[in-house]
């Protein structure tokens, strides 16, 4: 507890001490007055003074004034017990709220915490620790044990593990050797690390995600617009009606006491602070909750369009699929599985395209540079070399054709290698991008949140695009497309759906930029340490796991679920205190629950949006 | 040119929105937003008048909350 609230809960106590003493003695008059005033001045008197001030200033409808008109006026009325309550009350509500802000500032603070507070450096031969933002790019750092990585870079000496859970929600550690990019924020589990420094610290993957994060206020969703232009009308309304409520019908009625206890209830009432404040805090936290998944959101706008998403598009490489070839089949003629595989590995060893390093991994045996001679490579159709002195091609069909060798179409899906050796076919391989293990699941579980349309867009071929899609339930794909094709494909898909549902793209952040900003909501993935794709997209996934799309859709629904809760039950007892208060059936102290008490119970609940998607 | 000012004593969260409500309409301001939660003030402004509508902002935030201070 901070000094300021321990001194404003000794008041509290203080006082109602004294308003219990008040209200049993028996005093008549002036006495009875100023036992009372004692209590309320006690309690009360920062809420006067501030009042007084703000008037002074300018600031008419303010929170203070209204609660100080709203006390003084009830002891005006001679309602004494009233007004001090009154002002008890809403302190004891403020001291509530200010705690109830102060731990969701703390619990989103420690979401955050994946600020580093230093970084070790050698400097002359001695291990000093310096402020990150003071090492400079190529500067070799040293990471201990237990602590945060505070840089970006390059580990150049030493193997560790470590903890990526604080920016990507993954908790089983990831292996590192020298060679091995290290990006700040994570924690180093166990060895010592020497990293070598490949960005500044503003540069740097922690600076870039706290900033996103931070930023993140500023593109206010529409329930956060409305909260805005809504506080702007409803304190000026309600005062005024307090007025007219006041004045007008004891005019006619007398009675007066009676309408101004009543108008005293609208005051009490009249400040938008529950909706004010657990509005932004619940996106504020469902951002920091999604955060904490490895999902990063620019602004609560986009997490909203994110809920009501209908159309899913998925670029195919890098997204859906590893992007990683690897040989699904060998199905060799004429001659051995092993034989075939070593054969092509061998003719391919020179080459760095992705299908010969698939090639090569492929193969289980020792491949020795030796056995390979008069390497050519023939463009578009594939490699022609001499291998333990049998001249082996492997290729496309094309090149089987050239060397008349006859060649099989395959049953199976992907890229074909075709091996003939000495002119003789030899039969061929398959290679294929691999899906990743939650792609379908990610599939399903969008058709379970509701979405209607998912569509695959990929720039390769027709079949394997077809088939991929079709494996994983995908009920659209547009293949053989260019990037510029992409944008007009989706461009096409918004014209064509309807008008609530939102439209997302979800690519890898590399060439797809212009897609990523013309759909409603841009998701990029895998975007650990690259600029470009957080520049581009509303959304950035940490990690290249397309099952957290679905998550990131429950946390955005949970979300909004919270948002419109807080505001249905915010007005809706604001709504009901201000109607009894007028049929003259509420009190002040309901009044006063109906302001502190639900902006309490609203901000808990926008809590719980930060542990949305648990 | 925009810039994050840290706040202190920022306690009531209408009175952030005011702030910010009157801060967006001096001239010059592009964008600004005052966050009760991080307590923070992001203003986005033409830099040729930075600095003189840096003072009028904090002139604003002190007439809703004399208590609350932007931290430079």
């Amino acid at each position: 507890m901070k000094k300021k609230e321990k001194r404003v809960l000794v008041r509290i106590f203080a006082a109602a001490i004294l308003l219990a003493v008040a209200a049993l003695l028996p005093l008549e008059g002036f006495w009875r007055l100023l036992a009372f005033v004692v209590p309320y001045a006690l309690v009360g008197w920062d809420v006067l003074w501030h009042a007084v001030r703000n008037i002074l200033h300018g600031q008419v409808f303010d929170e203070n004034f209204l609660m100080a008109l709203a006390t003084v006026g009830a002891f005006c009325i001679g309602e004494y017990p009233e007004g001090v309550l009154v002002m008890l009350l809403y302190q004891i509500g403020e001291l509530f709220q200010d705690f109830a802000v102060d731990r969701s500032r703390r619990s989103i603070a420690s979401l955050m915490d994946i600020r580093p507070d230093w970084a070790n450096v050698e400097r002359d031969g001695v291990l000093v620790q310096v402020d990150p933002e003071e090492v400079a790019v190529g500067d070799i750092i040293v990471v201990k044990a237990g602590e945060r990585i505070p840089l970006d870079g390059i580990v150049t000496d030493g193997t560790s593990t470590l903890n990526t859970a604080a920016l990507t929600g993954e908790s089983l550690p990831r292996t590192v050797a020298p060679g091995d990019a290290v990006i700040s924020g994570c924690v180093n589990q166990s060895g010592l690390l020497h990293v070598k420094v490949t960005s500044e610290y503003g540069d740097s993957t922690v600076s870039r995600i706290l900033e996103l994060v931070e930023n993140s206020s500023a593109r206010k969703a529409k329930y956060e617009s409305f909260i805005t232009r809504f506080a702007r009308w409803y304190t000026p309304v309600v005062v005024i009606a307090a007025v007219l409520l006041g004045v007008v019908p004891p005019l006619f009625a007398g009675n007066w006491s009676d309408w101004i206890n009543r108008a005293l209830v609208f005051l009490v009432v009249s400040c938008p602070c529950a909706l004010v404040i657990s509005v932004p805090l619940s996106f504020f936290g469902g951002i920091g909750g999604a955060s904490r998944q490895g999902i990063l959101v620019k602004g609560g706008n986009y997490l909203e369009a994110l809920a009501h998403a209908d159309t899913v598009v998925f670029d195919k490489t890098g997204t859906l699929t590893r992007g990683v070839f690897h040989v699904t089949a060998v199905h060799p003629q004429n001659a051995a599985a092993e034989e075939l595989l070593e054969a092509a590995a061998l003719a391919e060893s020179y080459s760095d395209h992705p299908i010969a390093r698939s090639l090569r991994e492929a193969c289980s045996c020792e491949l020795d540079n030796r056995r390979v001679t008069e390497v050519e490579e023939l463009s578009g159709r594939g490699v022609r070399a001499v291998v333990d002195g049998k001249t082996v091609c492997a290729g496309n069909q094309k090149l089987m054709a050239e060397y008349g060798s006859e060649c099989h179409k395959c049953h199976r899906v992907g890229t074909l290698v075709h091996v003939s050796i000495d002119g003789q076919y030899a039969g061929h391989i398959v290679i294929s991008d691999e899906v990743k293990e939650d792609a379908a699941q990610t599939i399903s579980q969008l058709k379970e949140l509701g979405v209607k349309k998912t569509v695959m867009l990929t720039g390769d071929a027709k079949e394997v695009g077809e088939d991929t899609a079709q494996r994983l339930g995908m009920e659209e794909v547009y293949t053989e497309l260019l990037p510029a094709g992409k944008v007009e494909r989706v461009e096409a898909l918004l014209e064509g759906k309807n008008e609530k549902g939102r439209l997302v793209f979800v690519g890898d952040g590399i060439n797809d930029a212009p897609v990523l900003s013309r759909a409603d909501v841009g998701i990029a993935m895998g975007a650990m340490g690259s600029a470009a794709a957080i520049e581009a997209a509303d959304i950035v996934l940490m990690d290249d796991k397309p099952s957290k799309i679905p998550l990131a859709m429950r946390i955005a629904r949970k979300t909004l679920r919270i948002v419109r809760q807080n505001i249905v039950f915010a007005l809706g007892v604001k709504g009901i205190v201000l109607v009894l208060g007028a049929l003259g059936l509420a009190n002040m102290w309901l009044a006063v629950f109906a302001d502190v008490g639900v902006s309490v119970i609203a901000i808990l609940n926008a809590m719980r949006a930060l542990y949305a998607g648990k | 040119m925009r810039k994050v000012y840290r706040m202190e004593e920022l306690d009531c969260a209408n009175c952030a929105r005011k702030m910010e409500d009157a801060i967006r309409k001096i001239e010059g301001v592009e964008n600004v937003t005052v966050n009760f939660l991080t307590q923070k003030m992001i203003l986005q402004a033409e830099d040729s008048r930075f600095e003189s509508i840096l003072q009028q902002a904090i002139k604003i935030c002190r007439r809703v909350e004399p208590d609350c201070r932007i931290i430079l």
